[in-house]
């Protein structure tokens, strides 16, 4: 069965607490710590930051606390303006991008920040992405064509056709979509999720693309495609405001058209 | 799976799997069908009970053994069970992941939704035909 409640060496546990001395305008993080050196359960540790001192973002608070109060807090990040997806994590209850995300948008009380959900953690705020990636390598992302590639020129495309892009093309695979799947949760190993599924869509609809037959062929699976049953969380989710479901969607609808009602 | 196989095959092995089943949109489609019919059906049948609400036995007998209605209620039996068993099964798929727990259930929900229907249509023959 689907596992509803953490196992026994999951729970988490009350951590330490790192008051600020001197604060002119403290707030509260609580973040989720869990190393896989010491044998010990997660815990959640509390850290006061004076945000007089510190940049608006949740990746400024993060990093303000890594560099001044406890450096073995672990997180990615690399862009710190929403391009790279590396620092996508669950604050405040929602998946979003901690450069993206403003301390002041969070709800009032403390800030709760949790790695992405449902996947393997490999410390503190760092989850497991290797089934994710090797997702989206089995799409075979790339342009595939049957045609020769123009001698002398790039494959042409119409602005009519280039728009169809739009809404796809601006995914950065930060993960936060999928991960807040609850399909994706139970059924992970299989179900592709919306990240790799919007992905796909993004080559099925590209019109210099000539591999659209195989392409669908790929997905035309009870648990590659069907385990969605548009939940929509992944749209509300997006932290680049796409729509994962309607992508989803439109490869449905294609599969429908191409077959004998 | 030991931590040991685990480092030594690829990831994409395990994303591949063993391919797509290249079905699943039968199912999807029939699913739909299905309760676009039972949005038709049930108006009709909740329409039907409501006429009958203070009629006797003998009303509503003859009501169902009127052959509209005794075609419309086989429609909205079976496809009810129909429905409920594609529904079933998405459940049994996301949840029940020990395979042999999902097997029996699998073939026990097809099962019952068989002999239910069965039964039901037998039980709208037997009035409609005598």
């Amino acid at each position: 069965m689907a596992e509803f409640s953490l196992p026994k060496n999951s729970k988490v546990q009350p951590g330490k607490h790192f008051p600020a001395k001197d604060a002119k305008k403290p707030r509260t993080f609580r973040v989720y710590r869990w190393t896989p050196d010491d044998g010990k359960n997660p815990r959640i540790d509390t850290y006061e930051v004076d945000m007089a001192a510190c940049g608006p973002m949740v990746l400024d608070a993060l990093l303000k606390i890594k560099n001044e109060i406890d450096p073995t807090l672990t997180l990615r990040r690399s862009c710190r303006e929403g391009i790279c997806g590396s620092c996508a994590m669950n604050i405040d209850g929602t998946n979003t991008l901690a450069c993206t995300k403003a301390i002041s948008d969070c709800a009032s009380g403390d800030v709760k920040i949790y790695p992405l959900p449902h996947m393997p953690v490999v410390k503190d705020l760092v989850p497991d992405l290797t089934h994710f990636y090797a997702q989206f390598a089995s799409i075979k992302p790339w342009l595939r064509t049957l045609s020769p590639a123009p001698a002398d020129k790039e494959r042409l495309q119409s602005p009519e056709d280039r728009k169809k892009l739009d809404g796809l093309y601006e995914c950065i695979l930060c993960a936060c979509c999928s991960t807040s799947c609850p399909s994706y949760w139970w059924n992970g190993d299989k179900y592709l999720g919306p990240a790799i599924l919007l992905q796909a869509y993004r080559w099925i609809v590209d019109t210099r693309d000539e591999a659209t037959g195989e392409r669908l062929d790929d997905l035309e699976d009870p648990f590659k495609l069907y385990r969605c049953h548009t939940i929509m969380n992944c749209a509300r989710t997006c932290p680049k405001g796409l729509n994962p479901a309607k992508a989803i969607a439109e490869i449905k609808k294609l599969i429908v058209e191409r077959r004998a009602l | 799976m030991s931590a040991h196989e685990k480092g030594l095959r690829n990831p994409l092995k395990r994303a591949l799997g063993l391919g797509s089943a290249q079905s699943g949109v039968g199912h999807w489609w029939t699913q739909r069908l299905t309760a676009a019919a039972l949005v038709a059906l049930g108006l009709w049948f909740v329409i039907t009970v409501l006429c009958l609400m203070h009629a006797d036995y003998a009303t509503a007998r003859a009501t169902v053994a009127k052959p509209w209605n005794a075609i419309l209620l086989i429609a909205f039996l079976v496809t009810a069970f129909w429905h409920a068993v594609l529904g079933l099964q998405v459940v049994i798929e996301d949840y029940v992941h020990t395979r042999w727990k999902e097997v029996v259930s699998m073939a026990l929900i097809k099962f019952l939704a068989v002999l239910g229907a069965l039964a039901s249509v037998l039980a709208v023959l037997r009035v409609a035909l005598t």
